[in-house]
């Protein structure tokens, strides 16, 4: 039994598994809802038996390969994957969930149904090939199979609006993959290899490899949507069909960053960083302080999320100034953390607001004056959820604001005090605002009922996203298993 | 197992809320059940852990957060002084509540953050480290944003916005505040004496700064000038719900956090050695006299009411920064006197309100004769205010003295002399208006049957507090009166 679960065949299967019920999902559309929901209710007891396989190998992950020679594909068994894993399994099952009750099976939208299945398990199962890539060219690969699924889920919805948003999408998508992999191609012609952990160890320094780097970066920054090549996410999280806003907002934009963060602390190390760490914080803060403005101003409860997002993976690439010598761990812990707890949360707000928009007919927030009876359960869900969002304890946003001010303050990098501060004030503000509509004291006719599947699986990842600080020990300490990165996470300052 | 106690206090008004958040708007009786016996079950909880601090078994709890973090829920003498006055009061308050919403709507969703306010103040109460009780005031902060707006008006919103932002930018600054002591200090343990004095001396310019936040924080709730305007303007609440800001949970919990900063991180003579205090009690003074004076010119009776708070909450933070063992008696026991007064009067101006639509100070004439029982509960609430003996007010107004003549800051007297002066110029107006102006109206409702000027549930609580302000002062050194408990919380923290 133990070797079953040490071996590392599931891994290998959380992959194939979604993959394998999107075709089957494509193949068999009458039954789709079903394979999906089936393969969603199998994928977390496989991340379980990962977590516990991990475990149960005293906390040594088994890294690098094993699998026969023919497949040739290198897998990467470290914490960092086994909670991305975990994180995407959990909200990926509540996203099932909803769809089901979200695509009807008939009426006239069926044919939304019949392709969002396929092409959402194709992206899970793009996004858990992904976590588990442990070279360039793979992580390109896979990044690429989720860039295209994303795409066509965002056509879904038809209409102009929709077509042109996932057309944006889609060039964006293609020219970011370009630029990395230009630097991929740079990398293995210079060194004849693709692996990180290698290629960690052989960089020497010269132009060509800062070359490729900045090459690289770019195009991450341009896939994860940072100020100001997040031009693209805006539109296209709000033109999308509800669940797929929260696939896309929660896991998609998180892949392209986990691939920056895997190069950043295994490739880059020996390269000269400092400048485009810098870089990369600036961009960072003016997508907060941009990102939340641009919030504040949305007539539109799905725009507004968009646009909260845009903020959140801001705060996202502070990490990269902020992680110096001793907070190297404090760092990557508190963006780590502030991963899992965003896809929580906002996965919960962009499923409210679809239920919202579902119920009331429109999502505009001045619709939600007087919200009482059923909108007003959901306007609470909201509110839940976005406590993490605007970092309010005991979210998991707050304790990794919480590791970002201590590096900011050992590092002495104090402009970023204000920033992360001000970040917090601003996402309050737009959240109130919306908290301030439901408030009015207006008086509402009835409204529809609403299905349960589109009311409480959003409540149950709003309150796991309310809660997270305080369960995050485990996770944390999981995520640190073979982390390139390793002390304590709250440093003392010295005189 | 023991130390179960602690998370049963918490959940005691957690779990009712919850429930209470999921009922229906007429399962008034259910609701009432679970509201009362919350109350109840925690005022019993608050009891036997009472008994337990006083024998010097201090109860805790710890869980890891993180690494490095831990969430430490601890009952300590001072714990006790809190968490029994909100105990107490929250009991009282929820009956009032009760009777004071009969009939309005949104009944479930009230009861339900009220309840969550209440366990937020508990946890803050029985916070062992820093970190935890910056996790519980925040919660606070949340919880009592729902309550501030509950009657969604325009003018209710824009006080909710108000109280948000001031008490939001306060929030961060205490995490930075926070954050920062603990990455200089390490752990921040309530500890009596402090945890902050082995520090490296060349730290000592950011300890400064560090305690200068600090205050600034949490001086948002305990609304020390110029940091006090969202209390006056939170007015607009329903009765209760001022009850619940100015006595029971969120200006107190602000003012027992300097108290915990002061004693229990700082410590008082290492605060005394950075020359911390000094400016705080010179705040504090300001503020003391600065809201007294906006209170004398005031026609709106609550708004007067918030200016007293903003002046009374203060004399506590004054006690503290006198850093003398009497004075500090003065201050701390203040905590409680002024919950059990300032409640009396919000629930004598809410019973106005309710009965008669008073809202202004200038239609209060005559309204002695109508409403005897609250107007006598109010007199009381009001001379206590003004330091009259042997009311409790009195009891503070003289350890304060005695305190500031001991630490030779003669001064102090003078502020206290001066701000009798102004309460009972703000005071006494109104209750001459009260019992011996003419009334030239006729009420517009009538007594109800049996001559009962208002409802039970409105009229007892206040009648309650008023006695205990009364009580409190006469026989002040009772065994388990705020008094005594004052004095042996001040022996523990001095070591005397």
């Amino acid at each position: 039994m133990t070797d079953l679960l040490v071996s590392q065949h599931w891994f290998f299967w959380m992959t194939l598994i979604p993959l394998g019920a999107a075709v089957a999902a494509f193949l068999i559309p009458a039954q789709a809802r079903w394979i999906g929901l089936a393969t969603a209710l199998v994928l977390p007891f496989f991340a379980l038996a990962g977590i516990a396989a991990t475990l149960i190998t005293e906390g040594q992950p088994i890294t690098g390969g094993g699998w026969p020679t023919p497949l040739g594909i290198e897998l990467r068994r470290d914490g960092l994957a086994l909670v991305m894993l975990a994180i995407t399994a959990l909200v990926g099952l509540i996203i099932s969930c909803y769809a089901i009750g979200y695509f009807p099976a008939r009426g006239h939208h069926h044919s939304r149904t019949r392709y969002f299945w396929p092409l959402w398990l194709f992206l899970w199962g793009g996004c858990n090939a992904l976590f588990i890539s442990a070279d360039l060219f793979n992580l390109y690969v896979t990044l690429e199979l989720v860039t295209l699924a994303s795409v066509t889920l965002i056509a879904l919805e038809g209409g102009k609006a929709a077509l042109t948003a996932a057309l944006r999408y889609l060039f964006i998508g293609l020219f970011g993959s370009l630029a990395y992999l230009l630097g991929v191609a740079v990398f293995y012609g210079a060194y004849a290899t693709v692996d990180l952990t290698l290629l960690g160890e052989m960089l020497t320094g010269s132009r060509l490899d800062h070359a490729a780097m900045a090459l690289m970066i770019a195009g991450l920054v341009l896939k994860s949507a940072l100020f100001p090549l997040h031009f693209w996410l805006p539109q296209a999280h709000a033109m999308a069909p509800a669940p797929v806003s929260a696939v896309l907002s929660a896991l998609v934009i998180k892949a392209a960053y986990i691939v920056l963060l895997r190069l950043w602390f295994e490739v880059f190390p020996s390269l000269d960083t400092i400048a485009v760490g810098h870089l990369l914080g600036l961009l960072g803060t003016v997508a907060i302080v941009f990102g939340s403005l641009l919030a504040l101003r949305q007539e539109r409860l799905k725009l507004l999320i968009a646009y909260s997002t845009v903020a959140q993976i801001g705060y996202l690439f502070l990490v990269f100034p902020l992680a110096r010598n001793d907070t190297m761990a404090t760092a990557w812990v508190g963006g780590v953390l502030l991963m899992m707890s965003h896809a929580c949360g906002k996965a919960a707000m962009f499923m409210v607001a679809g239920t919202i928009h579902h119920t009331a007919g429109s999502d505009r927030i001045s619709r939600l004056a007087g919200a009482g009876g059923p909108i007003g359960v959901l306007v609470v869900v909201f509110t839940l959820a976005a406590t993490t969002i605007i970092g309010l304890p005991p979210s998991g946003g707050f304790f990794s604001k919480w590791l970002f001010i201590n590096a900011a303050l050992v590092t002495g990098q104090w402009w970023y005090l204000p920033v992360i501060l001000s970040g917090t004030l601003l996402a309050a503000a737009y959240i109130a605002r919306v908290l301030g509509w439901a408030f009015l004291d207006v008086k509402r006719s009835s409204y529809p009922v609403i299905p349960w599947v589109m009311k409480w699986p959003p409540l149950v990842l709003a309150l796991i996203a309310l809660v997270f600080g305080l369960i995050a020990y485990e996770p944390v300490q999981i995520a640190l298993l073979g982390a390139p990165v390793s002390g304590p996470l709250l440093i003392g300052v010295r005189p | 197992m023991n130390d179960l106690i602690l998370p049963a206090i918490l959940l005691s008004s957690l779990l009712p809320g919850l429930i209470i958040f999921t009922l229906p708007e007429e399962s008034i009786r259910l609701r009432t059940t679970l509201n009362l016996a919350g109350a109840l079950v925690k005022l019993m909880f608050v009891a036997l852990l009472f008994l337990r601090v006083v024998k010097r078994e201090y109860s805790e709890l710890r869980l890891p957060l993180l690494a490095d973090m831990e969430l430490v829920l601890r009952a300590d003498a001072l714990s006790m002084l809190f968490l029994a006055l909100s105990a107490f009061l929250w009991l009282l308050t929820t009956i009032y509540a009760i009777g004071y919403l009969e009939g309005s709507p949104h009944r479930s969703r009230f009861f339900g953050f009220f309840s969550l306010c209440v366990s937020a103040t508990t946890g803050i109460a029985l916070s062992g480290d820093m970190i935890t009780f910056v996790i519980f005031y925040e919660m606070l902060t949340i919880s009592t944003y729902p309550l501030v707006v509950h009657r969604g008006t325009p003018a209710a919103l824009h006080a909710g916005r108000i109280y948000l932002a001031y008490t939001l930018f306060g929030g961060v600054v205490l995490l930075l505040a926070t954050v920062w002591l603990r990455a200089i200090v390490g752990p921040l343990d309530f500890t009596p004496g402090g945890v902050v004095a082995g520090t490296d001396p060349a730290l000592y310019g950011s300890l400064t700064v560090i305690f200068a936040l600090l205050i600034l924080s949490l001086g948002v709730k305990a609304a020390l000038v110029p940091l006090h305007s969202w209390l006056p303007t939170a007015m607009v609440a329903p009765a209760p719900v001022s009850a619940l800001l100015h006595a029971v949970a969120v200006v107190k919990a602000g003012a027992f956090g300097i108290v915990r900063v002061v004693h229990d991180l700082y410590g008082i003579e290492f605060s005394l050695d950075l020359q911390l205090l000094f400016p705080l009690a010179v705040l504090a003074a300001v503020t003391v006299l600065y809201g007294s004076l906006r209170a004398l010119t005031q026609n709106d009776l609550k708004r007067r009411l918030a200016f007293s708070t903003v002046s009374q909450v203060s004399y506590i933070l004054m006690g503290i920064a006198l850093a003398n063992p009497l004075a500090t008696i003065g201050g701390l026991v203040h905590l409680v006197h002024q919950g059990l007064m300032k409640i009396t009067l919000f629930f004598c101006a809410g019973n106005l309100a309710e009965t008669l639509d008073i809202h202004k100070v200038d239609e209060m004439d005559g309204v002695g004769k109508r409403m005897p029982w609250t107007m006598a509960a109010f007199t009381i609430g009001a001379l206590g205010m003004i330091g009259l003996p042997p009311l409790v007010g009195f009891i503070s107004k003289w350890y304060l003295g005695l305190g500031s003549l001991a630490a030779d800051q003669a001064w102090v007297v003078i502020i206290l002399i001066l701000s009798t002066l102004l309460n009972a110029g703000y005071f006494l107006p109104l209750l001459y208006r009260t019992w011996f102006a003419g009334t030239q109206q006729e009420w517009s409702v009538s007594a109800l049957p049996g001559g009962r000027e208002t409802t039970w549930p409105l009229l007892a609580p206040p009648l309650i507090t008023a006695a205990l302000v009364i009580i409190f002062g006469l026989l002040a050194h009772l065994f388990g009166s705020p008094l005594y408990w004052v004095e042996l919380i001040t022996a523990r923290e001095y070591g005397l």
